[in-house]
């Protein structure tokens, strides 16, 4: 086995990771903040696949607009327009169930989850339509000497890991950052201040919501878009949350992007193994350090 | 109260036992004054461009052209999605021969639903004309009475692109197939017609169909050493590894790709310039002789596509099915079986096509091979056929067959 064999593989593993983190992370927010485990995570993350779907190639058809959204304005098309629909879910339906127990934030959001499948495999393939909109400027190849790799993932996994840390640094370094902070450790004191907490929580929401629906518009080109493209990732995306420690945003990022490697590498190894070596990760992490790599006991 | 329900209970098992023993059906003539033709197909997933809603469209030409009509009864149509799945294949066949007295089950894209439909459709004696599907244990191990295979299958499949490919000096094969019946017969066999010309099998891994991201499984071909990546997949399928071997500059390394089932819809979206000198088995080429172009751009008219292979099929099984129907004079699954197999088909599809007891329909196969883009001189012109397969050379002889109707 080759080191050349074991880096290609390694690098199309982050390339899978980029996804993970950048999915993991948008939970990692929501669920730090505002203590939701929110299961819709992966519908978000397939609603900003299909924007960009149906902005770059369905408008004209469906509502007589003459107006084609190409990848680039999909990049920031896509996040506001899965950041608002969050939004509006938490202001009318999740904000009713913050002084419950966990499970019901779960079960409404697995029933959105439910809904936006079933809405969109009514009109879309179940096996997945392609995105055709892929810049031309990104559709060459980069030869990396041990491999060729396609311009467009190689795009896919430095925006992406540009996006994750930008994220972390404002939540962790900045006056934004620390005053979110401060009113989820005791919104009634912050309130007192003068913030207004429950704005931020509805904007952080939709933050959350829209990062998943980045990654979903980035992910479009790569694989095709189908309405089922979330939920086949999500369980593997809160395996990683659980490995990463809920709540921690670097530990989402990393554990993110290392568990992707783990899995490429897992597919020279022992192939059999590759989709479900993060399961059995997260066993052992759930048996030796119950909070996670990078979680604080509370 | 009690003897109320008793007799509730009375009512219900009455009405169950009368739907179960459904129509009886009369041997002469029609059995419920039409024929009815049930296309069963992928209508939304990974096989809808090959076969799907272009089956239906060609199933209709059939009749049309037939004239409507056959022993002045009505001929209708109906259509449903498999989707891939075959307990839902399953349950559609059984409520279409059980609530919808429907005839014949053509198109049966994907072997797994195939094989559940052949199966089911046998046991209450209606005839399957399966277009759709590859796997050669419908005419093998699991052949039916009534079940006739009819394009292709995946051992006519190898013999024709796996023999080019050995004798151009592509020895050693890597896999990469699709995970269910089809993909694996498809593997087995074109394994046996390497190995038989003195090549080798260094290695394979099984992809879940529908599969949108085949980098790694691609890598993993490229690092076995071998010298020709085999796909033992179709549709959509297909189209994504040739294309991802595209963008990850699998044959410019040196390594060749063959397409063990391919077809001209794959070529159409995939593109001259990623395709060309793609070399793979057909049955049907649109534009292989006048009588085939002239069916085919009538065709296009309605579909908007040229026909593939399947999608021609289905004209040709449900107009041979009509004539022999109009040969004996009934629809009696029996006689008509009867009348197929003594038959010679003949039309834009095939020539001198014969089916065989174990429900095999014989006929010739071609090697083809994708042009050129400065080759092509319209939309579709894509193909250009390289060489004939023999009927004989192409499928299992009869003396060889597993089938257990012929013991």
């Amino acid at each position: 086995m080759s080191m050349q064999v074991i880096l290609a593989q390694a690098l199309l593993g982050l390339n899978v990771g980029v996804f993970y983190a950048m999915l993991s992370l948008g939970l990692a927010v929501i669920f730090g903040l505002l203590n939701i485990i929110n299961f819709a995570h992966g519908a978000m993350y397939m609603l900003g696949a299909f924007v960009a779907l149906i902005g770059y190639s369905l408008l004209d058809d469906w509502f007589g607009i003459s107006l084609q959204i190409g990848f680039w304005a999909s990049l920031i098309v896509a996040p506001l327009f899965v950041g608002i629909l969050g939004m509006i879910i938490e202001r009318t339906m999740l904000k009713r169930l913050y002084e419950l127990d966990h499970i019901y934030g779960l079960l409404l959001t697995f029933g959105i989850t439910l809904i936006l499948q079933g809405l969109f495999s009514n009109y879309f393939n179940i096996s997945g339509t392609p995105y055709p909109g892929q810049p031309e400027s990104l559709s060459g190849v980069v030869n990396l000497s041990f491999m060729y790799f396609p311009t467009y993932r190689l795009f896919a996994i430095v925006f992406s890991i540009v996006v994750c840390f930008a994220t972390w640094f404002v939540i962790e370094h900045t006056r934004l950052g620390s005053r979110l902070r401060a009113g989820v450790e005791n919104p009634t004191l912050t309130q007192a201040f003068g913030l207004n907490v429950p704005l931020m929580i509805t904007l952080t929401f939709g933050f959350g919501c829209a990062l998943a629906g980045l990654a979903g518009v980035l992910a479009a080109p790569i694989y095709s878009v189908s309405p089922l493209m979330g939920a086949d990732l999500i369980i593997v995306v809160f395996a990683v949350v659980v490995i990463g420690g809920m709540g921690s945003i670097m530990g989402a990022i990393l554990t993110g992007l290392a568990l992707g490697l783990v899995e490429g590498i897992t597919k020279v190894v022992y192939p059999p193994a590759a989709s479900t070596v993060i399961f059995f990760l997260m066993v052992l992490v759930l048996l030796f350090r119950p909070a996670g790599l990078f979680g604080k006991e509370r | 109260m009690f003897n109320q329900r008793k007799l509730l209970h009375g009512i219900v098992a009455g009405l169950g036992l009368m739907v179960a023993a459904g129509p009886l059906s009369a041997a002469e003539g029609l059995s419920d004054g039409k024929v009815k033709i049930g296309v069963l197909s992928d209508m939304s997933g990974v096989y809808k461009s090959l076969e799907g809603p272009g089956a239906v469209v060609a199933a209709k030409m059939a009749v049309e052209d037939f004239g409507g009509k056959v022993l002045d009864k009505p001929i209708e149509i109906v259509s449903a999605d498999h989707q891939n799945k075959p307990d839902i294949g399953a349950s559609t066949a059984r409520e279409w021969i059980d609530a919808k007295q429907v005839d014949m089950i053509t198109a049966l894209d994907n072997s797994s639903v195939a094989l559940a439909v052949q199966g089911l459709a046998s046991e209450k004696k209606v005839i399957t004309m399966d277009t759709g599907a590859g796997t050669t244990a419908l005419t093998e191990d699991q052949c039916t009475p009534y079940g006739i295979h009819y394009v292709y299958d995946t051992h006519a499949l190898p013999v024709g692109t796996a023999t080019a490919m050995v004798k151009n000096g592509g020895k050693k094969w890597f896999f990469i197939t699709a995970d269910y019946a089809f993909g694996h017969s498809l593997q087995e066999n074109t394994s046996a017609v390497v190995k038989s010309l003195d090549g080798e099998v260094v290695g394979n891994v099984n992809a879940p169909l529908g599969t949108t991201d085949f980098s790694s499984y691609l890598l993993q071909a490229q690092s076995s050493g071998a010298d020709v990546i085999g796909l033992a997949n179709a549709g959509q399928d297909t189209v994504n590894a040739i294309k991802q071997a595209n963008q990850f500059r699998i044959v410019q390394s040196g390594q060749k790709l063959a397409g063990m089932l391919v077809f001209i819809t794959d070529i159409q979206s995939m593109g001259l310039d990623i395709a060309q000198g793609l070399q793979f088995t057909t049955a049907f080429v649109w534009n292989q002789d006048d009588e085939a172009e002239t069916w085919s751009r009538r065709y296009y008219e309605k579909q908007g596509a040229m026909p593939t292979m399947v999608q021609a099929g289905v004209y040709s099984a449900v107009t041979n099915y009509l004539k022999a129907i109009e040969a004996v004079g009934s629809d009696d699954p029996d006689a008509v079986r009867k009348q197929l197999g003594e038959m010679e088909l003949n039309d834009m599809f095939v020539k001198g096509g014969k089916i065989l007891p174990n429900g095999l329909m014989l006929h010739d196969m071609y090697l083809v091979e994708a042009k050129k883009p400065d080759e092509s001189k319209e939309d579709w012109d894509l193909l250009k056929v390289i060489s004939k397969i023999p009927a004989e050379q192409a499928y299992i002889p009869l003396s060889e067959s597993k089938c257990s109707l012929l013991k």
